[in-house]
């Protein structure tokens, strides 16, 4: 059979010329041997000055209470709540990286995964902050659960904020699970390498005893494959619960039953404008080009792309149903946001999530990581506003003109919404120098030499 | 008096070349051997036969605990403990319950999944014989490795040696125990 000509050139998913040992070498020295780049201090840093702000907002917080934000009736859900839709939608682009990819057999995924992952579990972590410190006494968070108590009461699990509840923190957990399932062989790999006692030590506590063993990995597969299953579906269903606590008001503007797939659409989209905003700098850093390669770029924004398009037609649908069903308090609130007090937000939205992506149509503009760079930030702060404008000016004006009231954010709903930024920085640059930040074990098998040669029958 | 050992071991270079000799050694009779690799190989596991484990059914009975506990807590809160009357809505409002049932499902399987994945793979187990051997911490790496173990009934130092070395291995090391 080898003399046969070698019809079908199989598609790389890295660049050529790695081995088994250079891409461990490369993707480990990163966490043990190379000097730590002057961006990681710099980016580790900013976060962490941007964190003392967010604990600061929130200590005032803790003293005076959510008078701080621009929290007024009738907008009682503001900042809070946008932020907390905005870092859950971030989250997404995570899972559907690691386990809709993965299922799909998408194999380019490989080398991306693992960071994505991360953004998923510290996006999660800073959302959750939002509904917690929205209680107002955020000390009894623990009340939200159900749990035998002296008073007697539990939760009315007829509320979807109750959903809420579950389907984020189901999230969080299977997110993490997930994560340190991939995280285990190469712990092990790292725990090999290190020289150093305590790196050793730590690694291999968390490496579990990883050894490679041929019958742990077909159950590892199995577990792998499992996993991927069980988030598929559950991201879906996150965002989608997400936007129940939208529909199942009777707000106009929220109740809609197109919400769900249009929250879902923007979360992913929203969440590989993150995937891309964080990918550009790390590899040009860390010299990663030839594992994480300008296709990994180009299809990223490609996903972009086609979930912006799904965001443009919700919408378009939106206003056209709106239109079209004749309420006229549907029909007032699109009205409101075109023309109200919060046109500019609208507009701008519509320029961030709408025209600005078309670029992305020219692969001149996607080849080139400075504008993808870009758009992806240009999007970014375009889903912040697609939320705020549907959250605040649906609840600014909503039936009695009498009750109507503008919300002002103020300088404490700023820090906490900067502050939780500082906090995702601040972990995921903890996470770039203390664990591998792509997936050593599944980038290995993309190798040309991970193929097992068979002999032809005889 | 010799030392007991946990088994041979030998070192390959690429994983044709492991695969082709798992499937030898099974070819000869040995059954209580053991492969190693830096990543999952498909072929290994039809090789030393693994294809089934147990742990599709775990994941499935997780899934059905979380999902039966999910609304059985759902209903016994809102119509035996709690039962309060919202907008005249029935207590056993079941189509509330789907969202949580949902999701405690996904829960429960997801952490049977990890939970029946580290016990089916006996981890965690900070110790185990095959890390004594110095160049193992290269199974982490780019090299693969077989070993046979002594509590193989086929097992015979020098015959195992000789059959390894027929392999063309780079190295055949002594796993101590």
């Amino acid at each position: 059979m080898a003399d046969e000509p070698n019809v079908h050139q199989p598609k790389t998913d890295i660049a050529p010329g790695y081995t088994f040992g250079t891409v461990t070498d490369q993707i480990a020295s990163v966490v043990l041997t190379r000097r730590t780049p002057f961006f990681w201090y710099a980016a580790f840093g900013a976060g962490l000055v941007l964190l003392l702000l967010f604990l600061l907002a929130v200590g005032v917080l803790f003293v005076k209470g959510t008078g701080i934000w621009g929290l007024r009736t009738p907008v009682m859900w503001g900042f809070a709540i946008t932020n907390f839709v905005w870092w859950i939608g971030i989250g997404h682009a995570g899972t559907l990286i690691s386990a809709i990819l993965l299922l799909l057999n998408q194999r380019w995924r490989n080398s991306i995964n693992r960071f994505a992952e991360a953004m998923t579990l510290f996006a999660v972590a800073c959302a959750g902050m939002f509904p917690v410190l929205h209680l107002g006494r955020p000390w009894l968070a623990y009340w939200l659960f159900p749990y035998p108590n002296t008073m007697g009461v539990q939760p009315n699990f007829r509320s979807p904020l109750v959903w809420d509840v579950f389907a984020v923190s189901t999230y969080a957990t299977v997110s993490l699970m997930f994560w340190f399932v991939g995280l285990m062989p190469d712990l092990a790999t790292l725990r090999d390498r290190t020289h150093n006692r305590l790196a050793r030590f730590a690694y291999g506590i968390l490496a579990m005893g990883w050894r490679g063993s041929a019958r742990h990995w077909s159950v590892y597969e199995t577990a792998t494959l499992l996993l991927a299953g069980l988030a598929t579906p559950l991201v879906l269903s996150v965002h989608t619960v997400v936007s129940f606590d939208f529909t199942i008001a009777i707000v106009p503007g929220w109740h809609t039953t197109f919400l769900p797939p249009y929250f879902v659409a923007g979360a992913i989209y929203s969440g590989f404008a993150m995937v891309l905003a964080l990918a550009i700098p790390l590899r040009s850093i860390y010299g990663l080009q030839g594992l994480i390669t300008d296709r990994h770029l180009d299809n990223s924004a490609k996903v972009m792309l086609a979930t912006g398009l799904i965001v443009a037609y919700a919408y378009i649908l939106e206003t056209f149903s709106a239109w079209y069903g004749g309420n006229t308090y549907e029909q007032a609130m699109v009205w409101h946001r075109m023309t109200g007090p919060y046109a500019v937000s609208y507009w701008s939205l519509m320029l961030c999530n709408i025209l600005a992506p078309q670029a992305l149509w020219f692969k001149r503009v996607r080849s080139k990581p400075v504008f993808l760079f870009i758009s992806a930030i240009v999007v970014l702060v375009g889903m912040w506003l697609e939320r705020y404008v549907i959250i605040v000016s649906s609840l600014a004006q909503d039936f009695l003109p009498s009750s109507w009231s503008i919300f002002q954010a103020t300088r404490w709903d700023w820090a906490t919404y900067i502050g939780t930024i500082g906090l995702f920085l601040f972990l995921f640059f903890l996470f770039i120098r203390l664990l591998p930040m792509i997936s050593i074990f599944e980038v290995r098998t993309l190798l040309p030499s991970a193929k097992v040669e068979e002999e032809a029958e005889s | 008096m010799i030392k007991p050992i946990y088994g041979l071991m030998a070192e390959f270079e690429t994983p044709t070349a492991l695969v082709a000799a798992a499937r030898a050694a099974r070819e000869k009779g040995y059954r209580k051997l053991d492969a190693y690799s830096p990543f999952p190989i498909e072929e290994l596991t039809d090789a030393l036969h693994l294809h089934h484990n147990k742990l599709p059914l775990i994941v499935l009975l997780g899934g059905i605990v979380g999902g039966l506990a999910g609304y059985l807590l759902q209903y016994y809160v809102t119509v035996v403990y709690f039962p309060i009357n919202i907008a005249g809505r029935p207590l056993h409002s079941w189509p509330s319950y789907i969202v949580i049932a949902f999701e405690t499902t996904i829960l429960f399987a997801a952490i049977s999944a990890v939970l029946g994945m580290l016990a089916l793979c006996g981890l965690p187990m900070p110790y185990h014989p095959t890390f004594n051997v110095p160049r193992f911490a290269l199974a982490s790496r780019n090299r693969f490795f077989l070993c046979i173990e002594s509590r193989d009934p086929l097992f015979d130092r020098a015959s195992t040696i000789e059959f390894l070395e027929t392999l063309e291995p780079r190295e055949v090391s002594e796993v101590a125990p």
